[in-house]
Formats: structure tokens, C-alpha cells, sequence
């Protein structure tokens, strides 16, 4: 790799625009440079599933002609028009296979594209390739894709969060300098705080479903992955928007200034004063490791110094969130991945003996084609929603949402945004944490309420502990997306300042990593 | 139950519809889905389009594709809506669907979407009239809004899906919209059960058609009859054991199995039997039904509230401007019509049952009388429709072709012959029956021979008309019309019949 292309790509999305825009790089040098950045470091890294070397530059040449063209066809290209994007592979694209990170749906091409692929195409950003994930988005570590775990960047013994880990990793290895995530109880902002990278949940409804593949439909959001909080608010603001395909999608009407907030400015306002910061009582303490505490602290302290006003809010139902969400969540999904049956696509499996009827066809099917976290949510999802049963769990954890969507409004008056540590630990080793599922289920203690309450949440890196990243988590009421971005720019600048660099900057360098 | 002892209450004889009427009394319940006919489907915008090749009007929702979601179809809310008022329900302000959850190769999704406690429409009735003219009404419990499934073909010897060499699967159907309409328990019908059910299909299909929500097309599904049926002891105030009778596809057959059951429950139950709960299928050629899939209350099909719509809230003025945009119940409008016609009893059952009341009204507000109306519908169009294999109004007649045609009758231009050869002429693409008549040189010289004989006649049978109209009563010519009518077979100008009178009389009109 040349210093060129290595200088390259450690650009934020935010500069390369602005050069590509200058003429001072094409779109080709850009996607050729990140393309290599993957030949690489992936081998170390496996973030990608599937590459896209042909289309991302035929795509990245296309934009360079309409560039070259100049007139209204150079105009009319959109800023982030030849910078390229990788894409979490739990979204469909036509032309590229889809996996969802399960041999359920391998070799599988989606016959359309998302919405918010359609939106990135029709932005004419190069696409990359789809990112790993676990499998159906269910997990914390990446560790649960049928196509092994993505590694940490900052320690490739280490997880990289999940269920993106592949988003996060190829943003914080420069293999990409955007990536689309979904979030159902933190899969983005997990991923984002281990990392060093900024993920946003949106509000649910603020950017169109369609054609993420659903895990559960009414916590899933797609949202941006990025190294800054401006490049996150720039794609952000690309891929949001009312869909008539999507039903929970918002219309623009609904946000508070009758349009879709503008995110980029939110993000570049970097200015506290007077801005009213929640400090969930509930998220913080006990679970909490004391160098994630600490960075966290610290945080704060950046924020009250320059003129935040720093409260502290109780939330007394977050207490009961994590097992609301693994009644709600598992429930929704064991419905919707009824439809991976081996009769209309993807993997079918006959049975090894006996009569090859269509009960045993699918009962092989997705015996061979699931993991076992795919298997243990869809029979405790099943079970949850059984006659007799549903009621004491399905029915209880719809109003522990309800409560919980209460004290988010009570705490809510007391100030704009909310803050806490977004993971209650840095990243942890390979395999540590396999074989518990309910240590694993601890990672999204504090991102659940955001997505039961259906609000948005933004994390940001705070600092290293013991040479790992911490994140820290803002979130805000529903159709306030903006304040997130505003928060998080702040405390951003802030923290680059006290480091005199961004902390994505200092991973350390995989080439010596991998030799 | 298990499979022998089922099998022995298979092999009980019925008992005669008329012993077990004396012994039992029965208790039904009704349910009719009606496959809508929006332009798309449900919850996506592929074609709901009935006859086309296997799985072409199919999209990736349809086919429940990884990451698809579905979208309510408004149209379709809309007709649930209008439904629920014919029905004299109250229409829910906020309402959700739901998912019923089953592993079914026809459900692409395995779950079908549809209402579960929250249906649109609910505590509504229908009178229905008998053959004897009696009403009789039944309660509606509820009226929702679901999918439909995939359409299966099973190859092989058993013709369903166990036991086949392979089945095929045709989506083209899945996602087509339905409404399915609940009764309450109908009790007191005593024997009048079977002609009940049979008359409250065709009440539904003249409901749904006249809303023009549903083609209606029994033949292909577009409303089809579960038939529940139980059997009580009179006053035993507990309902017994149902049986459910599933894809009841006529009208006839709904009254015939419903039938059936009665006589079925009653052999087993004078056996001294019970009654299985299941469905059971219905065998149009023997007119019997045979067990079908044991079918317990326990069924789960974990209903939960489809996450991916959000409620669907009708405000009252939209449900108000729905109400609005009612056509006259079709009972109603039957009984109007009939009176404003004059038709016999006869005729207009003729009538309804050609499926004409629409193009006859049509032709009698361009001016027709109620005669030529359906004397025309009735008559030479329906031959042709028949001699082509089509539905009379698929031919193509306009009720203004009928006007003019009946005008050039009238004014002499041409004969009934000629008129009817127009017809053909005119169903053949050669233009108005104008330009048929000069372009063929069809017109005829008007014969007044047989009128004026059939006005002799009537004279020389009325002579005291005949001596009213030469003392100048004028009005009396009119009681000279009806025999000459009579005689004419209804072709004689009323003008010109008053004219020849007068003529005869020496007078001048």
C-alpha cells in the first residue's frame, strides 16, 4: 500500500467529499485505495463477507466522468457522490449476495434492493461489499456468523462488538470510511463504542426498514457507522426519510421542524452551553468496569466545564429492560424467521432417513441452516408467545416498554439529552463469553431502553481504557435526532482537544499487526 | 376421539332431514370470505388478477422475501369499511392486524396477516328473504380484513398434500385481499336452517356485488362458505359439538351441506354417538362431506399484533363519507324496482337470476319502457350472449343501442325481424342500428294490414266503445289499445292504433 492510499483513507468521509468535489482525488483513486486497504488487512480483520471490487469502481468511475462533465451534471452529483460505503449484509442488495451472516440464506441474491441502498446508489456512492454480522443480527460479538468472527482492530484477539462488528471493524481499520448498521438492542452502538467509531440509533420510524432483514421489527433501525460524528450525520441525513414501503416509517411532517432535521449542522455546533445532561442513575455502577467509569467521568466533566449543566435522572424500569427486550425481541423474531423453510429460496436440506414430507423437509431445513443463538431465540420466542403463555410474557414486557417509555419522558423534562456509558466494558476476548448467553446479553444493558422507547441514540468514543476504546452513549426523545449529533460533536471536539487527536486515529497499525 | 371410533361414526346413516329436524334443533354458524377486486393486493402492489400464468403476479412481499414488508392497501380498508356498514356493523376507530402463525407451504410468509382482536367492522345483522318472502336475520359478529393464501396442487392419487408425489405451489393468489364475515350463532331456524344458509350467501355475494367491492364469482372463489353446524335437544340451552364444513363454493351447495350435516349429526347422535370436532370437506358429487382435519379450540397459532403496520384509524368522517357513497341495499332496491316495473313475480326472478337487473334499470332510465327493457335483455340479447358463450353483459349493448333500436320500431323504420338481425349486426361491430338500417337498406315500408286488422277486430268485439268514441268521447279509444295490444303481441304504435280508430270512424285526429 502507498502512503498515498494509506493517507488516503484515513480521511473522514467529510474531507474526501471536499477533495473529491475540488478534483483534487477521483472517485477510482479513493475506492481503489480502500479496496486495497481490504486485500490487506481483511484477511486479519474478515469484516467483509463479500467484496464488490467490480461494481464499487465501475460505480467510483461513473461518478469521475459525471465530475469531469462539469456543468449541472458535476453540480447535481451529491456530496457523498464517489465516497465509497460498505454495507451491513443483514441489508439486501441486488447484484451482491445477502447472508445475514447465516448459511440459511448462503448463495442467496436478493431479486431488490433496500430503500437505503436504493438511497446510496441513487447517491452514487461505490459499494464496497456487506459486512459480517452474527447471524440474523443476534449477538454481541460478531462471534455467532456462520462465516467466523470479524477481529478487533485495536486488538485482534479481541471481539469487535455485535451484531455489526463488521461495520464497526472495517470503519475503525480504514477499510471503509462509512458503513450502514442496524440497531435492534444496540448492534450498532456496541460495535461503535468497542471500536473507537461513532454509531447512531435513529428514532425508530426515522430511516426506512425495508429490506433489512428483520430481527425484530418494531426495535430494528437501520443507521450510519463512521469515524466522526459530522461524516455519521452526513449519512445519516442521505438515508433517512418517509418510505411508503415501510409503514413505521416517519413522515417529514411529524419531525418537529415539519422537515428532516439537518444533523450536519447539529453535529457541527460543538458548543454545550447551557445544554441540559442526563445521567441515567440506572446505567452506571455495578456491571460497569471501573476504566469504562472513569473515561466516562471524564467525559462529564469536559461537558460541565464548558457550561453543560450536568443532572443526574432516575429510571427506575430500565431495571427490568434487558428481560422485557429478551421477551419482545426473540418473540418478534421467531415469527419472522418463520419464512427460512427451504420451499421458495435459500437453503434446503433433506432430511438424512425417512419419508421426505414437507414438515421434515423444513424441520431439516432449519435444523442444518441455523446457530444455535438463532435456535434458542426462536424457542424462547415461541414459548413466549404460546396460548396461555402470552399474557404472563409477551403481554408483561409490552408494558414494562410502556414504563420504560415513561420515565425516558419523565427524565425528559429534566433535561434534553440523556448520557451514559454506551458498553459496560471495552472490548473482551474472543470466545471469553461464548458459552454464556446471559453475559453476553449484559453488553446492551444500556442500549436496550433507547430501542424499546423507540428513541434515538448516538455513541461516541470517550477515551481508551487499557488501550481499548469506551464509548459514551446520548440519546434523546423521539424525532430529536438532532440533539444527539449536537451532544456528541461536542463532546468530540472536546475530547480531541484534551487528546490533541481523534481517538480513531490512534489504532494502532494492522499492517504490523498482521506482518 | 381416535380414528377408529371416528371412522365408525363416519359409518352411521344419516338420519332423514325430516326425523332429525323433529328430534334436534340446529345451530349454525356462517362464514363467508370475500376475495376483493382492488386493482393489488393487500399488503403489496403486485396485480390481484384472477387466471394468470402461475406466480406472475407475484413481488417480492407476495413471496415474503428476506427484509420485504407489507403496506395496507387503502382501497381495500376502504371496502372493509363499506362492508361493515352494508352489514349494519359498527366500524372500529382504531383497529390492527395481527399475525396467525402456521408452518404452510401456501403462506409464504408462515404467518398469515389478518385481524384477530381488533377486526374493522363488528356487531352488525342482515335480513335475508326467503322463497316465501319471509326475512329472517341473522346476527354478524364481526367482519375483518386478512390475506389470502398460495394456491396448492397436490400430484398424485390422494389429491392433497400427504400422500402426494409432489405438490406445486401457485402465489399469484397469496396476499389477494379478503374480507371474512362472522355470524353469531344463527339458532331458530328449525327447518328452515338449510334455505337460511342459502339465502344468506346470496344476501352476502348481492351485498358485495352491489357495493362492487367483490367480482363475486363463486365459481372462482370470490366468496366461499364455511358451514358450521351443530345439534342441540330443544331448550337444551347448551350448543352441542360443531362440525365445520370448509370452501363451500355455491350457493346451492351451501344449503345442501348444511343439509347434509343436520342429517349427519343427528344419525350419530340417535346412535347414541358424538360429534367430532373438525372440518370436513365438501363432495359436490355425492353431496356428502367427508372428515377433514381434526381441529381442537387448542389450536395455537400465536397470534400477536403484526408489528410492521401500524393501526389503521378511521376517522368518522371518512367513515361518514363511505356511508355516503352507499348504493341502495339490494333487497330494497329489488323490492323498488319490482313495483316501479310491474313485472310478475315470475318475470323478475327471471330477471335477477340472468344477473340483468343492472343493465334493465340502465336501459329504462334512457327511456325504455320496463317492457322493451327486458323484453330486449331478456330475449334476443341473452340468445345471443348464449349462441357466443358470454354473459349477456359482456356482449357490448349499450342501453342507448336499445332505445334506438325500440325508437326505430316505433317510428316504422323497421320490423321486430329486422330489429333483431340489427341487434346481431350491431354485436358484430357494424356501427349504430342507424347506420346498420341505412347502410344495409334495411328500412321497410310500413304494413299497416296487421294493425288495421287487429284494430277491426277490437272494434267489431267493443261496439259500445266503438258508439262511446263516435259521441265523442275520445278517451274512450284507450280501452280499444289493450285488445289490439293483446292481439299485436305488444308491437302496435298506441298512436297509430288511435289514428286508424279515428280513420275508421270517419273522424279526423
Amino acid at each position: 500500500m502507498t502512503s498515498t492510499s494509506n493517507s488516503l483513507i484515513r480521511l473522514t468521509a467529510a474531507e474526501m467529499s471536499a477533495k473529491l468535489r475540488a478534483g483534487e482525488i477521483t472517485s477510482v483513486e479513493l475506492t481503489q485505495a480502500h479496496l486495497d486497504r481490504i486485500a490487506a488487512v481483511d484477511g486479519t480483520i474478515n469484516a467483509f463477507l463479500h467484496v464488490a471490487e467490480a461494481e464499487a469502481l465501475e460505480t467510483a468511475a461513473a461518478v469521475d466522468r459525471s465530475r469531469a462533465a462539469g456543468g449541472t451534471e458535476a453540480e447535481s452529483l451529491h456530496p457523498l457522490a464517489g465516497v465509497p460505503i460498505a454495507v451491513k449484509d443483514l441489508i439486501v442488495t441486488k447484484g451482491q449476495p445477502t447472508t445475514a451472516g447465516s448459511k440459511m440464506l448462503e448463495g442467496w441474491m436478493s431479486p431488490y434492493d433496500a430503500t437505503v441502498v436504493e438511497k446510496i446508489r441513487a447517491a452514487r456512492m461505490p459499494i464496497l461489499g456487506k459486512t459480517n454480522l452474527d447471524e440474523f443480527a443476534m449477538g454481541s460479538s460478531t462471534e455467532h456468523s456462520a462465516f467466523g468472527p470479524t477481529r478487533n482492530p485495536w486488538d485482534p484477539t479481541r471481539i469487535p462488538g455485535g451484531s455489526g462488528g463488521g461495520s464497526a471493524a472495517a470503519v475503525a481499520a480504514f477499510e471503509a470510511p462509512l458503513a450502514l448498521g442496524t440497531d435492534t438492542g444496540g448492534s450498532i452502538r456496541q460495535p461503535g463504542s468497542v471500536t473507537g467509531t461513532v454509531g447512531t440509533k435513529p428514532t425508530y420510524g426515522g430511516v426506512s426498514r425495508y429490506g433489512a432483514i428483520a430481527m425484530a421489527s418494531s426495535l430494528d433501525q437501520i443507521g450510519p457507522v463512521a469515524r466522526t460524528v459530522e461524516d455519521a450525520a452526513l449519512l445519516h441525513e442521505l438515508i433517512a426519510g418517509h418510505d411508503n414501503k415501510d409503514s413505521t416509517s416517519l413522515p417529514e411532517a411529524e419531525y418537529p421542524e415539519g422537515r428532516l432535521p439537518a444533523f450536519v449542522d447539529a453535529a457541527s455546533a460543538k458548543n454545550v452551553a447551557g445544554l441540559r445532561i442526563g445521567v441515567i442513575k440506572q446505567l452506571q455502577g455495578a456491571g460497569y468496569q471501573a476504566g469504562v467509569l472513569a473515561r466516562f467521568q471524564e467525559a462529564l466533566e469536559r461537558l460541565r466545564e464548558n457550561g453543560a449543566e450536568i443532572v443526574e435522572v432516575d429510571c427506575p424500569s430500565f431495571d427490568y429492560a434487558l428481560g422485557a427486550y429478551y421477551l419482545i425481541m426473540p418473540s418478534e423474531a421467531s415469527s419472522n424467521l418463520a419464512r427460512y423453510d427451504g420451499v421458495r429460496y435459500g437453503t434446503r436440506v433433506l432430511p438424512e432417513e425417512g419419508p421426505l414430507t414437507i414438515e421434515r423437509v423444513m424441520g431439516a431445513t432449519r435444523a442444518a441452516g441455523f446457530g444455535d443463538e438463532v435456535k434458542r431465540r426462536i424457542i424462547l420466542g415461541t414459548y413466549a408467545l404460546s396460548a396461555g403463555y402470552y399474557d404472563a410474557y409477551y403481554g408483561s414486557a409490552q408494558k414494562i416498554r410502556t414504563l420504560i417509555q415513561r420515565d425516558f419522558d419523565a427524565a425528559f423534562e429534566q433535561a434534553d439529552v440523556l448520557v451514559s456509558p454506551t458498553s459496560p466494558t471495552v472490548a473482551f476476548p474472543l470466545a471469553s463469553k461464548l458459552d454464556d448467553p446471559v453475559a453476553m446479553y449484559l453488553n446492551d444493558v444500556a442500549t436496550i431502553p433507547a430501542n424499546l422507547a423507540g428513541i434515538p441514540g448516538i455513541s461516541v468514543p470517550g477515551g481508551l481504557s487499557e488501550g481499548l476504546p469506551v464509548g459514551v452513549q446520548f440519546l434523546a426523545p423521539a424525532k430529536q435526532d438532532a440533539r444527539v449529533y449536537h451532544a456528541a460533536g461536542a463532546l468530540e471536539q472536546l475530547l480531541n482537544d484534551t487528546y490533541d487527536a481523534p481517538l480513531w486515529a490512534q489504532v494502532p497499525a494492522l499492517e504490523e499487526v498482521t506482518g | 376421539m381416535n380414528t377408529t371410533t371416528q371412522a365408525a361414526m363416519d359409518a352411521v346413516e344419516p338420519l332423514s332431514f325430516e326425523e332429525a329436524i323433529e328430534t334436534y334443533e340446529p345451530v349454525m354458524g356462517l362464514e363467508v370470505h370475500v376475495e376483493l377486486n382492488t386493482a393489488t393486493k393487500m399488503f403489496s402492489s403486485a396485480p390481484n388478477a384472477f387466471g394468470d400464468e402461475p406466480n406472475t403476479n407475484v413481488n417480492e412481499v407476495d413471496l415474503g422475501m428476506p427484509g420485504t414488508l407489507p403496506a395496507v392497501n387503502g382501497k381495500a380498508v376502504e371496502s372493509a369499511i363499506k362492508l361493515g356498514l352494508a352489514l349494519n356493523c359498527s366500524i372500529a376507530e382504531r383497529c390492527r392486524f395481527a399475525r396467525k402463525q402456521y408452518f404452510y407451504p401456501d403462506t409464504p410468509k408462515n404467518w398469515q396477516t389478518s385481524q384477530y382482536d381488533e377486526p374493522i367492522a363488528f356487531d352488525g345483522h342482515v335480513d335475508v328473504e326467503l322463497d316465501d318472502g319471509e326475512k329472517f336475520r341473522v346476527e354478524i359478529e364481526r367482519a375483518h380484513m386478512e390475506e389470502d393464501a398460495g394456491k396448492l396442487t397436490h400430484a398424485g392419487a390422494s389429491g392433497r398434500i400427504q400422500g402426494a408425489d409432489y405438490s406445486l405451489v401457485d402465489y399469484n393468489r397469496a396476499g389477494v385481499p379478503l374480507i371474512e364475515i362472522v355470524t353469531k350463532p344463527i339458532t331458530g331456524a328449525g327447518r328452515r336452517a338449510p334455505e337460511i344458509a342459502r339465502a344468506y350467501v346470496s344476501t352476502i355475494r348481492d351485498i358485495v356485488k352491489g357495493l362492487d367491492i367483490s367480482d363475486a364469482r363463486m365459481e372462482r372463489g370470490n366468496v366461499r362458505c364455511d358451514a358450521n353446524v351443530s345439534l342441540m335437544r330443544p331448550g337444551a340451552g347448551v350448543f352441542g359439538t360443531r362440525s365445520e364444513t370448509k370452501n363451500v363454493n355455491s350457493i346451492r351447495a351451501v344449503e345442501h351441506a348444511v343439509t347434509y350435516e343436520i342429517r349427519r349429526h343427528a344419525g350419530i347422535l340417535s346412535a347414541g354417538g358424538s360429534i367430532v370436532q373438525e372440518t370436513r370437506h365438501w363432495k359436490e358429487d355425492t353431496r356428502t362431506t367427508s372428515s377433514g382435519r381434526i381441529k381442537s379450540d387448542a389450536d395455537d397459532y400465536r397470534y400477536f399484533p403484526e408489528p410492521d403496520l401500524v393501526p389503521i384509524v378511521t376517522t368518522k368522517e371518512w367513515v361518514e363519507s363511505l356511508r355516503a357513497e352507499l348504493p341502495e341495499p339490494p333487497a330494497q332496491r329489488r323490492r323498488r324496482l319490482r313495483e316501479a316495473w310491474g313485472y310478475s313475480e315470475a318475470e323478475f326472478r327471471d330477471v335477477i337470476a340472468a344477473g340483468l337487473l343492472d343493465q334493465i334499470e340502465e336501459t329504462v332510465s334512457h327511456g325504455a319502457s320496463p317492457a322493451v327493457a327486458r323484453k330486449w335483455w331478456m330475449g334476443e340479447i341473452s340468445r345471443l350472449a348464449n349462441a357466443r358463450e358470454v354473459e349477456p353483459a359482456g356482449l357490448g349493448v349499450e342501453s342507448a343501442t336499445i332505445v334506438e333500436l325500440n325508437e326505430l320500431i316505433q317510428a316504422g323504420s323497421i320490423n321486430d325481424k329486422i330489429a333483431r338481425q340489427v341487434l346481431e349486426h350491431h354485436v358484430d361491430g357494424e356501427g349504430s342500428p342507424a347506420d346498420i338500417v341505412r347502410n344495409r337498406g334495411l328500412e321497410v315500408v310500413s304494413d299497416d294490414g296487421a294493425l288495421t286488422a287487429a284494430v277491426e277486430k277490437a272494434m267489431a268485439e267493443n261496439p259500445d266503445v266503438v258508439e262511446k268514441v263516435k259521441a265523442g268521447k275520445l278517451k274512450a279509444i284507450g280501452a280499444l289499445i289493450g285488445p289490439v295490444m293483446k292481439e299485436t303481441r305488444g308491437q302496435a304504435d298506441a298512436g297509430k292504433v288511435k289514428q286508424i280508430v279515428l280513420e275508421r270512424l270517419g273522424r279526423n285526429s
